[in-house]
């Protein structure tokens, strides 16, 4: 059998609504609509099982940052008190002492909750500018936890994590800009 | 973008008590975190139990994962070696060369050493590795510095056991799971190494720095006798760390120790290698003798003037 060429294989669509072709009488299926949050948010906890064993803290806090791009994406979505399982959850793998994610996780829902009613208005630059502080609050808080828990001062270890972290926020929110559109997908037949 | 509206509940009250009960919830929860954390800075062990399920359940994505490094490395290097195999090639024969005659000289001084060591009557414990696993996983995205292990209690793996690479120190078990363990690298800021400099046995201990980095520090204080370059192994003192393990290499002297490069990165080790504890009964001894004496006495304020 020859090798296939390249415009023989069938390709991605480009857009997720392809995927499904027939819309008529489907809905989402309720499962995914909600389900898929959750697990995004869990399965970035497990980005630590990552091929990298570092020697210094240098990658994102990726769960935090999908967690938080979920949150500005979709205000209703996640319910306020869902900081405490995910975060429970990323403190089983991220190697903190058990209860600092569940704190800052739900301190930075109760935050958000509170420039919700602040801010009347929001762009893609004040959604950035919120996360930047909220994600700099959070390491610089996670850092100082660390450090409590090992007796030892503040490390000034995370600036360069920090800057990834900024950096990198917007791609992560598109990213799940794409998994919402894959989360209302029809799946189900009515 | 205007906000959305849909946190406005109108006049439904089931509506109203439902945002007002997700208040409390997280209210609660942010407490409650509180409370399991100060739980866990004072009994660091307390919830190792429920990471240990946890990292079992994560394992296998953890052991894909480490198979991806060791393939992903080894592509590398075989490129990399393309472009200098002839270099190379020149370098490693004379190394060889070097290698061969340092081993015969190392033969005639272990020959000798044992010969001694009968003399003086010292017996070395047996030090049969427990097990050999790989590192899955790491806490890249925390100030702490743990690594996780694909072996466990089933494979003999005990808290408080060395684990080593071929280049040199990793660091020590601290919790075990039937499957995982969690292992304590080097660069904790935790991880306190008894070492000596190889050249000359000079005392030191190292500790990590968190940033990749580690403090080495000198037990005798005066005129810094470190050089650039000066390797240091594990001393075996305190009974933890068998000695003549590879720790750090200084890299940088200050006025009062130097900072000092793994000897063995994590990320470059395939398969590490878990060690009994050096001297069991003696660090048996130590953490009682420590117990029966209690916590050590705080100075009194007006007893310490001078």
């Amino acid at each position: 059998m020859p090798f296939p060429r390249l415009p023989d294989l069938p390709s991605l669509p480009r857009r997720p609504e392809d995927l499904v072709p027939q819309r008529i009488n489907r809905a989402p299926s309720p499962l995914v609509a909600s389900g898929l949050p959750w697990v995004s948010v869990m399965l970035a906890s497990l980005a630590v099982y990552s091929p990298v064993i570092a020697s210094a803290p240098v990658v994102p806090p990726l769960a935090f940052m999908v967690f938080l791009a979920w949150r500005m994406l979709r205000p209703s979505l996640l319910p306020l008190w869902a900081g405490l399982p995910l975060g429970a959850f990323d403190d089983l793998y991220s190697g903190q002492p058990f209860g600092s994610g569940i704190v800052l996780w739900s301190a930075a829902m109760l935050v958000m909750d509170t420039v919700d009613n602040r801010l009347l208005w929001r762009s893609f630059v004040a959604d950035w500018a919120v996360a930047s502080l909220l994600m700099t609050g959070y390491l610089v808080l996670s850092a100082g936890i660390a450090g409590l828990a090992a007796a030892y001062p503040l490390p000034l270890v995370i600036g360069p994590q920090l800057l990834v972290t900024l950096a990198l926020y917007p791609l992560v929110t598109r990213a799940v800009a794409l998994l919402d559109r894959v989360r209302l997908l029809p799946l189900r037949t009515v | 973008m205007a906000r959305s509206p849909d946190r406005r509940p109108g006049f439904s009250r089931r509506a109203q008590y439902g945002i007002f009960t997700g208040y409390v919830i997280a209210v609660a929860g942010f407490l409650a975190g509180a409370g399991l954390l100060i739980v866990s800075i004072v009994n660091p062990q307390a919830f190792s139990s429920v990471r240990g399920a946890a990292s079992e359940i994560a394992r296998p994505a953890g052991e894909a994962g480490a198979e991806t490094r060791a393939a992903g490395q080894s592509v590398i290097a075989a490129i990399g070696a393309y472009f200098q195999a002839g270099r190379q090639n020149a370098a490693l024969s004379r190394e060889v060369a070097a290698a061969r005659a340092n081993a015969l000289t190392m033969q005639a001084l272990e020959g000798e050493n044992r010969r001694l060591k009968a003399l003086l009557g010292i017996v070395d414990p047996q030090m049969k590795p427990i097990t050999a696993a790989r590192l899955i996983g790491s806490t890249a995205a925390s100030a702490r510095r743990f690594a996780v292990l694909s072996a466990g209690t089933s494979q003999g793996v005990r808290p408080g056991q060395p684990v080593r690479s071929a280049a040199g120190l990793i660091g020590r078990v601290i919790e075990a799971g039937p499957g995982t363990a969690r292992v304590l690298l080097v660069t904790d800021p935790e991880n306190v190494v008894p070492v000596r400099r190889v050249r000359d046995g000079l005392p030191a201990f190292v500790e990590g720095k968190s940033d990749g980095r580690i403090a080495i520090r000198l037990l005798n204080m005066g005129n810094n006798p470190l050089k650039r370059g000066d390797v240091f192994a594990t001393s075996g003192s305190g009974g933890l760390y068998p000695p003549g393990i590879p720790v750090a290499v200084v890299t940088e002297v200050l006025h009062d120790g130097g900072v000092g490069h793994l000897a063995s990165d994590p990320a470059e080790a395939d398969f590490v290698v878990v060690l009994p504890v050096f001297q069991a009964p003696a660090v048996e001894a130590l953490g009682a003798s420590q117990q029966a004496a209690g916590p050590a006495p705080e100075a009194s304020e007006g007893g310490g003037g001078n």
